[in-house]
């Protein structure tokens, strides 16, 4: 057995490989609406995770990648709070939230 | 990082079953709650990846803006539109998932591919900075990402506007014609719905 001097960096990326294609299913499949937002934020921590992995063993003197994720973060905490409140509205003038009842742009 | 190299492994692999197994609960239970909560456990796993990574600073991020900010809102957002409903049934629902299933374990095995056959260039040694990472990343913050800095705290009031706007009842305080005092018990009677439902 090989000698690890520490876990290797394809074990992070496939970790967050799987947590991304997780969440992709999860956005294609649901029908609440919560739920897609809730699969979009899986998606964001997958690519955080990445940036993460890549920052700690490529770049581990300058960290870039810790700032991005820092920003990566910011952003997914203003998107899930303007996401909600679409939903809010939505619920208000179609009082569901299930998403093959939102085809007001269906062409 | 001066945690053994088993025990670091141990660590990795409860934490990445913590968070697949969670995402998987999170896209298939059935209660919406319950996945609420298994999702605010993966966000929790997630913060204990990063520890391993010796990203103190981003671990306590995570767990402030995620756990308790983006969580906690969705939560609330659960318990503002949660009405039990029968969903209408779909026609082509099976080949829909066929196809989403499949395209999400094809992309998946490309990833993995990926991951797996390119030679990365890694440099060594592993995490020589250490705790310094969080004075590593406030030197960033205020020197060369400066600009992104400033344009985040205004995406943010942005969204803050935004969230307010897009949330409200549209509800005034006074009349507009009369100048009269409005009706408060008016303002929590539900309204009609503006658009009905096409089809």
């Amino acid at each position: 057995m090989m000698n690890l001097e520490s876990i290797p960096i394809q074990a992070f990326l496939i970790v967050s490989s799987a947590l991304f294609c997780i969440g992709i299913w999860g956005l294609l499949n649901s029908r609440n609406a919560v739920r897609v937002l809730m699969s979009i934020e899986l998606m964001l921590n997958a690519v955080n995770i990445n940036l993460m992995a890549f920052s700690s063993y490529v770049d581990n003197n300058l960290i870039q990648g810790q700032v991005f994720t820092i920003f990566v973060i910011t952003v997914a905490a203003a998107e899930a709070a303007v996401g909600l409140a679409i939903l809010l509205s939505l619920y208000r003038n179609r009082v569901t939230v299930d998403m093959e009842s939102f085809n007001l742009l269906k062409w | 990082m001066s945690i053994a190299i088993t025990t670091q492994i141990i660590c990795f692999t409860i934490l990445s079953l913590v968070i697949l197994i969670g995402a998987l609960g999170v896209v298939l239970l059935e209660s919406i709650v319950y996945s609420a909560f298994l999702l605010g456990g993966v966000f929790m796993s997630v913060a204990g990846l990063y520890l391993l990574l010796n990203a103190s600073f981003v671990a306590a991020a995570q767990v402030l803006v995620y756990v308790g900010a983006v969580n906690v809102l969705i939560i609330f957002a659960i318990m503002l539109v949660n009405k039990k409903e029968d969903l209408k049934p779909i026609n082509d629902i099976k080949s829909r998932r066929i196809i989403s299933t499949s395209i999400c374990l094809t992309l998946l095995s490309l990833l993995i591919r990926v991951d797996l056959t390119n030679v990365w260039s890694l440099s060594s040694p592993l995490n020589s900075i250490g705790e310094e990472s969080t004075i590593r990343i406030g030197e960033h913050l205020f020197s060369d990402y400066l600009l992104p800095f400033e344009v985040a705290s205004v995406l943010l009031l942005m969204a803050m506007i935004g969230a307010i706007v897009l949330a409200r009842r549209d509800v005034m305080s006074q009349d507009i014609s009369t100048g009269l005092p409005v009706d408060q018990e008016l303002i929590e009677k539900s309204s009609e719905p503006l658009l009905t439902n096409k089809n």
